[in-house]
């Protein structure tokens, strides 16, 4: 196996998301992903993405059917197979008992981590109980972020790595993978809210490949804080894990980190049994 | 490979790591893209272009061979058909407009003369959707996007008009390229900087509908990474990896 690389930041189609083409976009993923060498994809679903209830606020029904979704998804891949794939359960922390039962029914069936959308401000007390569940099985979560929230935006109750920083702080023991730098928002602000918070680790997913962007991450918080990830965009994913070579501030150790390394720290031990 | 969409100098909402034309050659060197259409980013800020395009020439000179410069050009300023001419005679392979920055709307009188003009003067006219994701704009980067609207009222503006639309995604691309007779389909290129790949697969999805000869390389450096055309290009499904982009040396 080539050197290793985990993309921490993906995401599944299912049958019952309202699209036709569904398939062709998993499929479209792990093509792509073949070609960038990624050896597994921690993933995830959100619901239904809006068919039945909005993204970043999932029902409890879609976040089950999603989860279910990405259960059978994860199962089907396995040590030796190509696509490998690890999930993250996805839940709505406005229902609470549901996402903690979610959390519970998921992990017992392989899930890893936690993917926490846009449904509630980072920093809310009701993040809690979802906290401490995952410092109790060791699972890192993946929160979705906007760079620098400014003002609120439709259907998503968004947060910024400010607010994630106050969560994280309440929660030293929990590991937080702060969602795609790239993914919207001003990620220099996002840089500087991180200064104290060790246990908030940014993924370098998402659309935006601002020049610059990937050389203020590293100075300002080391290669040993940051993971690689796609999110809804390989091409900048790629782009960027080459960009990562230019930048003349990693050492090959560092890139290893970047890739895979990092993420085989923050997950338990074993998570990537057979692809890293 | 022409990378069609360079700029160089400082763009006023943020710092950019060295946006000089040495450090572009070294970049085409290290991404393999024999050369450049380069433009002033500053100018599309600027009220008057004139120093920025003397700017421009003076700092693309050392470097003739390899960055073409683009110059811009206001249609509503005085004496521009002179400047065009001028930059014309000077070199410029392509003429850059920034509508959404000047305040020129969609059916812009000015802009549909300039457009007919650098066609005349067998200049394609260079426009820019965006400098940045709409997301993480400067509270005061109030300009907004270029719209699918003005862009197809200046490729129905007249036979000679020919356009390098940059900073394009699908849906617009869709709309301008959908919107347009099939004459005017052919004189509008689009960049494909902003264009996303797999897993959506919207490039993919423009070869096989609106063809991959109405697309050529652009980067849209300094403000946005080198390898992402290259990457997006790369990660292609397999039909379409010897796809043939379009040539805007040759439009």
């Amino acid at each position: 196996m080539n050197e290793p690389l985990i993309d921490c930041h993906a995401h599944f189609l299912h049958e019952r998301c309202g699209r036709s083409d569904w398939q062709e976009v998993n499929a479209a993923r792990f093509r792509a992903g073949e070609k960038i060498g990624v050896t597994c994809h921690v993933a995830s679903i959100l619901g239904t993405y809006g068919f039945m209830s909005p993204t970043y606020f999932p029902s409890p029904a879609d976040v089950t059917l999603g989860n279910d979704a990405m259960l059978a998804m994860s199962k089907a891949t396995s040590k030796g197979n190509e696509k490998i794939v690890r999930m993250m359960v996805t839940v709505n922390p406005n229902h609470t008992d549901h996402a903690l039962a979610e959390i519970e029914r998921c992990v017992k069936a392989g899930a890893i981590g936690v993917k926490l959308l846009a449904s509630r401000r980072a920093d809310d007390p009701l993040l809690d109980p979802i906290c401490r569940l995952a410092a109790q099985h060791g699972l890192p979560v993946l929160h979705h972020i906007w760079q620098h929230r400014r003002r609120e935006w439709p259907n998503q109750e968004i947060s910024d790595g400010a607010d994630l920083a106050r969560l994280a702080a309440r929660h030293p023991k929990v590991i937080f993978i702060l969602a795609h730098i790239g993914g919207g928002g001003d990620y220099a602000h996002t840089f500087h809210a991180l200064e104290e918070s060790p246990n908030i680790y940014p993924d370098l997913s998402g659309s935006g490949v601002d020049r610059g962007m990937l050389d203020d991450a590293i100075k300002a918080l080391g290669a040993q804080r940051l993971l690689w990830g796609s999110d809804v965009t390989m091409c900048t994913g790629l782009a960027k894990l080459r960009a990562l070579e230019t930048t003349g501030l990693l050492s090959a150790d560092d890139l290893k980190d970047i890739r895979w390394r990092n993420a085989a720290r923050i997950f338990r031990a074993g998570s990537f049994e057979g692809a890293a | 490979m022409i990378d069609v969409n360079a700029l160089i100098g400082p763009y006023p909402f943020r710092q950019i790591p060295h946006p000089d034309a040495d450090v572009l050659v070294r970049v085409l060197d290290r991404e393999k893209i024999g050369r450049a259409w380069v433009g002033h980013l500053p100018s599309a800020f600027h009220r008057d272009p004139t120093a920025g395009n003397k700017e421009l020439f003076a700092a693309l000179t050392p470097h003739a061979e390899r960055l073409k410069p683009v110059p811009a050009i206001r249609p509503d300023w005085p004496r521009w058909r002179q400047s065009l001419a001028e930059a014309r005679d000077a070199g410029a392979v392509a003429i850059r407009a920034y509508p959404s920055q000047w305040q020129l709307g969609p059916h812009d009188a000015a802009m549909a003369e300039l457009a007919v003009a650098c066609g005349e003067a067998r200049l394609p006219l260079v426009l820019t959707v965006r400098f940045e994701d709409l997301r993480q704009r400067h509270p005061l980067d109030v300009a907004g996007d270029l719209t699918a609207a003005a862009i197809r009222s200046l490729a129905r503006a007249g036979e000679e008009v020919r356009l390098v639309v940059t900073a394009a995604g699908r849906e617009m691309i869709e709309e301008i390229h959908w919107s347009l007779t099939p004459a005017e389909q052919a004189r509008v290129l689009y960049d494909i900087s902003w264009i996303w790949g797999p897993p959506e697969d919207h490039l993919a999805k423009l070869f096989q509908t609106v063809g991959s000869q109405r697309f050529v390389y652009g980067t849209q450096w300094p403000l946005r990474l080198t390898q992402n055309p290259r990457a997006n290009l790369d990660l292609l499904p397999d039909e379409l990896a010897n796809a043939q982009l379009g040539d805007a040396e040759k439009f």
